[in-house]
């Protein structure tokens, strides 16, 4: 089973989120980001999944330079090729020119099985997966928390507005996993060593073919105009508990804003 | 110049009733322009009342059985079809998962951009401008170039639900949907019930994060929910760790919610959390580490171990109901 994981190299989640007021783009510091743990569900049962099944797992990613970081840490867990995606003028790109480009490198490898996150931790559109199956012309399976490949039929259990469903497709398919699908597994010290010396392809515009006024700031159609900066820190009060005896004050609380 | 046509894609709960994001949509479009529903969905006819009600003047209905049994591809041939065919100038879609589906799908087949996670649409102009916040504390503008349709995300609660009174004129819809494209068969839906108020309606909620150490201590957050005459909640770390079911949820890939009081109880306050919940009226946050980013968004913080505050409180106000 070849299965493909498009993974992202996102900002550390854990730091606020900065835009530069110039480009009104997302601030993304090298050195602070890392592979978006939402990516990591994807890279696991996408492993998994070849231990059972057999197969080989690739993960790709369309980003700057410095996104091969994400890719190091998915072939660290155990991937076995990584395909990077890096061109100038895909910076600035929608979810409309990221899905194309996706599309474009993966459609020749030719998977049974296309994993992405539901969506990104720092863009959260969530747009692209979707788009990308579109384009691949294949189904799509989302917002996974089980799945099960029999033979060339896939099984996904997920959580929608409505209750648990299950739903079932043949494969090739897109699947979006949500962090129930699996506990991602630590690099070993092994691992980690031999992901530095395994080999990157990589990959430009011209080499997928690609029409650099398709993709980038120049295919892009969403455009931000504007963005500001709103606090949402409230002067709050903040009390310290030493054996039960906030309780006075918290009823005192409840009784002032009447729900009590 | 004609009156824009604003869309808007309902989703159908397990009532057979029109989604209450969907008639939050019907309040935006009527703000905007002439507002419209589709309904693809076996129950789809039976939508149409409420629609009306709520303002939509048409509702486009297609109750083809496949629309049931099976998800996404003959929605968005159907929808491709229909876009193709009205020209409408905006779909609005809910902020939910078969509508999210669908939406994306319809950004790779007919190569337009889109924009999720908004909460206000307006028009500049002929330029659509749309409100859209990233992460907790930056707020976005954003247009789209394309010439429409334009697609667009809606967060829960942006817009009040209004019964405006009216009626709809029915639109069929009757699309030739090829079973070919029918590849994503729905096997089962089990429906998830909970007792008790459900989180979007309840006044009060209390929410319980990994601090409380074991889904045995969960208890402690239903007790005190229960007392308030609230609805119990959680965070995604204890979704996922099964502590609790998905529906409890609350947050960026939860519900978002905005009761009259929200208490945080063993929750950090991530990002994806407070997105979830910041909106409402007062928040009191229980929690052992200072510092801890759910503290910036509290009316009331208290620094101190969940596990002893919580059921103390809960006996007093036991004691003084
Ligand atoms: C794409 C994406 C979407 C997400 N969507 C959501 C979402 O919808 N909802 C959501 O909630 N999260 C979501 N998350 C996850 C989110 O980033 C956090 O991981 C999660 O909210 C953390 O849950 P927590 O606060 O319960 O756990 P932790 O972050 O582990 O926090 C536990 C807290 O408990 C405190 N504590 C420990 N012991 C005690 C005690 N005895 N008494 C009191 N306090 C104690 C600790 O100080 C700590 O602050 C999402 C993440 C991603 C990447
Ligand atoms: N630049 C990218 N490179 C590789 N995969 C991506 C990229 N952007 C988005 N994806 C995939 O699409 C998912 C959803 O992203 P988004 O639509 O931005 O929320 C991500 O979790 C990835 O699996």
């Amino acid at each position: 089973m070849n299965i493909v994981v498009c993974v992202k190299h996102v900002p550390n989640p854990d730091l606020p989120m900065v835009v530069d007021p110039e480009t009104r783009r997302l601030v993304r510091d090298p050195g602070e980001s890392v592979l978006d743990t939402a990516d990591e569900y994807g890279v696991e049962i996408a492993l998994q999944l070849a231990e059972m099944h057999g197969g080989e797992v690739t993960v790709v990613t369309m980003g700057p330079e410095a996104a091969d970081d994400a890719l190091r840490r998915a072939l660290a867990m155990g991937a076995h090729n990584a395909m990077h995606i890096v061109d100038e003028s895909l910076a600035g790109s929608d979810a409309l020119g990221t899905a194309r480009t996706l599309a474009a490198a993966v459609e020749p490898l030719d998977a049974d099985l296309v994993i992405c996150a539901t969506e990104s931790t720092d863009a959260y559109s969530g747009m692209v997966p979707g788009a990308l199956a579109e384009m691949l012309g294949l189904p799509q399976l989302t917002f996974a928390r089980e799945a099960e490949v029999d033979g060339d039929s896939i099984t996904v259990k997920r959580a929608v507005d409505t209750g648990v469903q299950t739903i079932q497709a043949t494969l090739p398919v897109v699947m979006t996993v949500t962090a129930s699908i699996a506990e991602p597994r630590y690099p070993t010290f092994r691992g980690l060593m031999q992901a530095k010396r395994k080999p990157v392809d990589v990959k430009s515009l011209a080499d997928l073919g690609l029409d650099a006024s398709l993709v980038g700031e120049a295919g892009a159609q969403e455009r931000v105009t504007e963005i500001a900066t709103e606090t949402v820190e409230k002067e709050g009060v903040k009390i310290h508990d030493d054996g039960g005896d906030s309780i006075d004050q918290i009823v005192a609380y409840l009784k002032r804003i009447e729900v009590i | 110049m004609a009156e824009r046509r604003v869309w808007v894609w309902v989703e159908v709960d397990v009532e057979g009733r029109p989604d209450k994001l969907s008639l939050e949509l019907l309040t935006l479009a009527r703000s905007i322009g002439t507002a419209e529903a589709v309904v693809l969905h076996p129950d789809a006819a039976g939508t149409v009342e409420l629609l009306g009600e709520h303002g939509a003047s048409a509702v486009y209905v297609g109750n083809d059985a496949r629309f049931g049994d099976f998800v996404v591809d003959p929605h968005v041939d159907a929808m491709a079809a229909l876009l193709n065919d009205e020209s409408p100038d905006l779909v609005l879609f809910p902020s939910m998962f078969s509508a999210r589906d669908i939406q994306a799908r319809l950004v790779g087949r007919l190569g337009i951009g889109a924009i999720s996670n908004a909460t206000n649409v307006s028009y500049d102009g002929d330029d659509i401008v749309v409100t859209a916040p990233y992460g907790a504390e930056t707020i976005g503008t954003v247009t789209l170039d394309n010439d429409g349709p334009h697609l667009v995300q809606i967060r829960p609660k942006a817009f009040p639900i209004e019964a405006v009174g009216g009626s709809a004129e029915v639109r069929e819809v009757s699309p030739a949907i090829d079973d070919s494209r029918c590849r994503v068969r729905l096997l089962e839906t089990i429906e998830e019930v909970s007792e008790g108020p459900n989180l979007e309606d309840a006044t009060v909620i209390v929410s319980g994060g990994r601090g409380l150490g074991s889904a045995d201590n969960y208890i402690i957050v239903e007790e005190l929910a229960g007392q308030l005459g609230g609805a119990p909640g959680a965070s995604r770390a204890i979704v996922d760790a099964g502590w609790v079911p998905y529906s409890h949820q609350v947050g960026q890939t939860g519900k978002v919610v905005k009761p009259s009081l929200y208490v945080a109880v063993g929750i950090s306050g991530a990002i994806q959390h407070l997105v979830g919940m910041q909106g409402s009226s007062n928040i009191i946050a229980i929690n052992t580490d200072e510092d801890a980013p759910i503290f910036d968004v509290a009316d009331f913080g208290v620094v101190g171990d969940a596990l002893q505050i919580v059921p103390a409180l809960t006996a007093r106000l036991r004691e003084e109901s």
